[in-house]
């Protein structure tokens, strides 16, 4: 069985060889700040203990007062997983360093990420649209792409039929 | 030969044409008169039959090899999908042709005629029967290979005015290959030819007759060399690089479409029904099948084999996949040609051995039969040894099966299950 | 690609010719609305597709399926790996010239799969069949004694098969020694699937994070030794193999029970009949949950805050991230060589672009 390290015992353990890297650690992540990532990174990577030479996921969230990138990370050698984030409070062009020197596999991944959801990552060697083509105006991901009128956003509020529903739903 | 000249003699079409010509020539035309007629009939039969035998062969090819892909074939159109050729030809006829803005226009409308009408020629020096030959020439395997060889620049011309990096791409690659197998093909039929000391057709198919052994047997090495040599020359799979559908759309005739598209169509199947026709012409008797055309008429024997030889192909085609395109050309210039080589140098020294012992046919046939497969077999191995192909692991290849999770096995050695 | 002559000097993706943008709709239905997406991703294994993100939901909501629901769910997988590997290996001889004849063999065992998927579910492709909980139904009384059928046939037929290609001169000739990625060159590009355990490594979800009953069967990892491209149709040759024997160990073993758990009321509020609910409020947070489909590690990384609709719902595709070697394994070839290392990657277009 695979274990999973929680964000608060690999923010414990980040905090102990790159120190100050660390903003906050939930169970489900360890949050680093945006300027220590390539360290962190390259430590867990490194660290013959963790040996995290697998990036499983890079994908990026849109919590509507910030972004978030999460890299979901899997060690081969030991079968342990964890994840860690990066949290960017910039709107209009968040910009988070890359992480392709550590693994290679993010580029693909990146490059969707800055794609669909507008955050630039530096150092990365070809950062441009890949899904969309290059006059795309916007990144569709995002909660306010296209602001349905009203102010609405997308998401299911309540679903037609809930109890409680004026529709009068089944129970 | 055996066979009397009678006009109704079906044994020999000839015989009718003959006696027709007899008859203009007592009506008192003048000497062109004849000459003309009996092209023109030949003429409009070789049209004929190779048209139908394409859209039989169109169904015939779609059917067998749908049956070794275990599945049906066409079976829609018609009966048991015989009208299907008919259909295609309709569809190729009826769709616009169209002509890309940046292309040749002049290059780009000939390169379709350029490509068929060769592969229609070289039936002009095949002898269907002992008088059906339209323009019986000393030098018929000359002509045979000359005529070949302007395919190589109609498929150049399609290519390169297309104006399109695929077309120009599959061009090169097709052109590359037909250069290298044209060499092989002219030392093979070399060899064909020194054993007979003729370049007539006719002349050939005569001696095998009488001698009353094919070429096929005293010659495995040239047989061999000209049946791959042919494949190539079909541009036809286990050597359809030019066409590799998943490789580069369709080669050099990906920006053809409508009736210049089934041009080409039919070009490859003329293509095959000439080298098929040469093969038994050369090496399989021709219209001889050691005295049954007494009774069979001879260019019934010659159809029959033809279609025989090209069943092979399509049977190959349905088969095997291809090979890369360096790797072909590896295979001709490294292996082929050398081969090709010692055929004409062995081959060469049995002729004048032949003629300065003065021995019997009986027993020099069956002694450079021997020697010459016995040699086939040993060069074909011993050079393919020597170029360092070694034999294929008879066991393939397999997985190592393991339980240790995270294990690398990167470049091991150990022995497989 | 730039090309000098055949020789390959740069290669580069253009892909977004199928992008639906799945991950933006699926922020608008339910979770179990959401379902019939995870079919159209990788639509040649819409099974696994289905289980990955049932059982990233399942992680998130805290639900455990019952018995019965796992065995169903390997079965089904194990089918569905069968059929995606015979598609990919005839499509690799197909690619190497072979003009389809392997590709119809193998489509004739493909048929017999799918009509099974058809007896479970009523869809042969999109078969929409998990849920989250368990399964959609219970098999029908003729799908076991066929499904005996089937597996008492493919292991000959298999045989056949790795006796026909694998010792075809021109298919060796044409992959050995091709693409070679070493498992450090993997492991960095994040490859994972068949591409992985050819270059070498032996890692598989199956056996690092059992899911669905898989740590009650006996199976073994195909590892290859050379990570050419000839190695990665080996793997998915001998990974058919032990599907085979995953699928005779788990027919007989399969208990009786219900297929579907009865969804807690207190986490997860199912809107309608608990046991098969219109939609499900999961309490808030994030889960990735990950499986071994043909291609490699699907993943779902699901984002919920309690409402009925996720709020992100990722897709980690196998086939995507498997191109990212794709420049340093083709550059330095020829264009021939190029569609051999594409067939071998064994991609979907469908879960490239989603």
């Amino acid at each position: 069985m695979t274990t999973v390290l929680t964000g608060l015992e690999i923010a414990h353990r980040i905090e102990l060889s790159v120190p100050g890297a660390v903003d906050d650690a939930k169970p489900e992540a360890a949050f680093i700040q945006a300027d220590k990532l390539i360290d962190v990174c390259t430590y867990l990577r490194d660290n013959p203990e963790l040996q995290f030479a697998f990036l499983s996921s890079l994908t990026a969230v849109d919590c509507l007062d910030h972004f978030e990138v999460v890299y979901h990370l899997t060690s081969i050698r030991l079968n342990l997983r964890t994840a860690i984030k990066v949290r960017s409070y910039e709107r209009e062009n968040p910009k988070v360093p890359s992480v392709t020197l550590v693994w290679a596999g993010a580029h693909f991944q990146e490059r969707e990420a800055y794609d669909l959801m507008g955050i630039a990552f530096e150092g990365h060697p070809d950062m441009r649209r890949i899904f969309l083509w290059d006059g795309f105006a916007g990144h569709p991901l995002r909660k306010d792409y296209l602001n349905l009128p009203g102010g609405q956003m997308a998401g299911l509020e309540r679903f037609p039929g809930e109890p409680g529903d004026a529709l009068g739903g089944r129970g | 030969m055996r066979l009397d000249a009678a006009w109704y003699d079906l044994r020999d079409i000839g015989n009718a044409v003959g006696a027709l010509l007899e008859q203009i020539r007592e009506w008192g035309a003048p000497d062109w008169v004849p000459y003309v007629t009996s092209s023109v009939i030949a003429i409009v039969g070789i049209l004929l039959w190779t048209v139908l035998s394409v859209l039989a062969f169109i169904w015939i090819e779609r059917r067998v090899v749908g049956l070794m892909q275990n599945r049906i074939g066409p079976n829609r159109v018609g009966p048991a999908g015989l009208l299907q050729p008919v259909a295609d030809a309709l569809k190729l006829l009826m769709k616009e042709a169209i002509t890309t803005r940046n292309a040749d226009k002049t290059l780009f409308w000939l390169a379709p005629i350029v490509v068929f009408i060769p592969t229609m020629v070289v039936f002009a020096v095949i002898p269907f029967g002992e008088k059906m030959v339209l323009a019986d020439l000393n030098v018929g395997v000359l002509f045979l290979i000359a005529i070949g060889s302007i395919n190589t620049i109609a498929v150049f011309m399609a290519g390169w005015s297309s104006n399109n990096k695929y077309a120009l791409l599959g061009a090169m690659r097709t052109i590359a290959m037909l250069i290298s197998y044209e060499i092989i093909q002219v030392l093979v039929l070399l060899g064909a030819v020194l054993f007979v000391g003729s370049m007539r057709l006719g002349d050939i198919v005569a001696w095998q007759d009488d001698y009353g052994v094919w070429l096929l047997f005293l010659q495995p090495l040239g047989v061999m060399g000209y049946v791959i040599a042919g494949a190539v020359e079909m541009n036809r799979s286990p050597m359809d690089i030019a066409e590799a559908e998943s490789e580069i759309v369709a080669g050099y005739h990906t920006e053809y479409g409508g009736i210049k598209f089934g041009f080409f169509y039919q070009a490859e199947y003329l293509a095959g029904f000439a080298i098929a026709a040469v093969i038994v012409s050369l090496y399989m008797g021709g219209w001889t099948l050691w005295g049954l055309e007494e009774w069979v008429p001879g260019w019934l024997i010659f159809l029959a084999k033809m279609y025989g030889v090209f069943f092979i192909y399509i049977w190959s085609r349905g088969t095997l996949p291809r090979l890369r395109v360096d790797q072909l050309m590896a295979f001709a210039w490294k292996f082929l040609l050398p081969l090709a080589l010692l055929n004409v140098l062995v081959v060469g020294g049995e002729v004048l051995l032949w003629q300065e012992q003065d021995l019997s046919s009986g027993e020099a046939l069956p002694l450079f039969g021997a020697v010459n497969f016995g040699l086939a077999v040993a060069l074909v191995i011993g050079w393919a040894l020597a170029l360092g192909h070694r034999r294929p692991e008879k066991v393939a290849h397999r997985a190592i099966l393991t339980q240790e999770l995270g294990a690398i096995f990167y470049g091991d050695i150990a022995p497989r299950p | 690609m730039t090309l000098d002559g055949e020789k390959i000097i740069d290669a580069d993706m253009v892909i977004g010719y199928l992008h639906r943008s799945m991950e933006k709709l699926a922020e608008e239905r339910t979770y179990t609305q959401n379902i019939p997406f995870t079919d159209r991703t990788d639509y040649l294994a819409a099974m696994t597709g289905n289980l990955a993100y049932v059982l990233a939901v399942e992680k998130l909501c805290g639900v455990e399926a019952p018995e019965r629901a796992h065995w169903l769910r390997m079965i089904m997988s194990e089918l569905q790996r069968i059929a995606s590997h015979s598609v990919a290996v005839g499509i690799f001889a197909n690619d190497c010239g072979a003009w389809q004849t392997p590709v119809m063999h193998m489509f004739r065992d493909r048929e017999k799969i799918l009509d099974l998927f058809e007896m479970a579910c009523g869809a042969r492709l999109t078969t929409n069949y998990m849920r989250i909980g368990g399964v959609s139904r219970d098999v029908p009384p003729e799908f076991m004694p066929a499904a005996h059928k089937l597996v008492k046939e493919l292991p000959k037929k298999l045989d056949e098969y790795e006796d026909l290609l694998l010792s075809n001169e021109i298919i060796v000739a044409r992959s050995r020694g091709i693409a070679v990625l070493t498992p450090e060159q993997a492991i960095a590009h994040s490859v994972s699937g068949p591409m992985l355990r050819a270059s070498g490594v032996a890692w598989d979800i199956r056996k690092a994070d059992p899911y669905a009953a898989y740590d009650k069967v006996d199976f073994d990892i195909a590892v290859g030794t050379d990570g050419d491209v000839y190695d990665r149709f080996v793997v998915r040759l001998a990974e058919m193999r032990q599907s085979v024997r995953i699928l005779e160990q788990a027919l007989d073993m399969m208990p009786e029970g219900p297929v579907h758990a009865i969804l807690p009321t207190a986490t997860v509020q199912p809107i309608g009949n608990p046991v098969a609910p219109l939609a499900i409020r999961p309490p808030v947070g994030e889960a990735y949950g990950c499986i071994e489909s043909p291609r490699g590690e699907l993943g779902f990384y699901i984002v919920s805050d309690g409402s009925p609709a996720p709020f992100r719902f990722h897709i980690r595709s196998p086939s995507y991230i498997n191109l990212t070697p794709l420049k340093l394994m083709s550059v330095g070839r020829t264009v021939a060589d190029a569609i051999v290392i594409l067939g071998s990657v064994d991609i979907v277009v469908g879960e490239i672009d989603r």
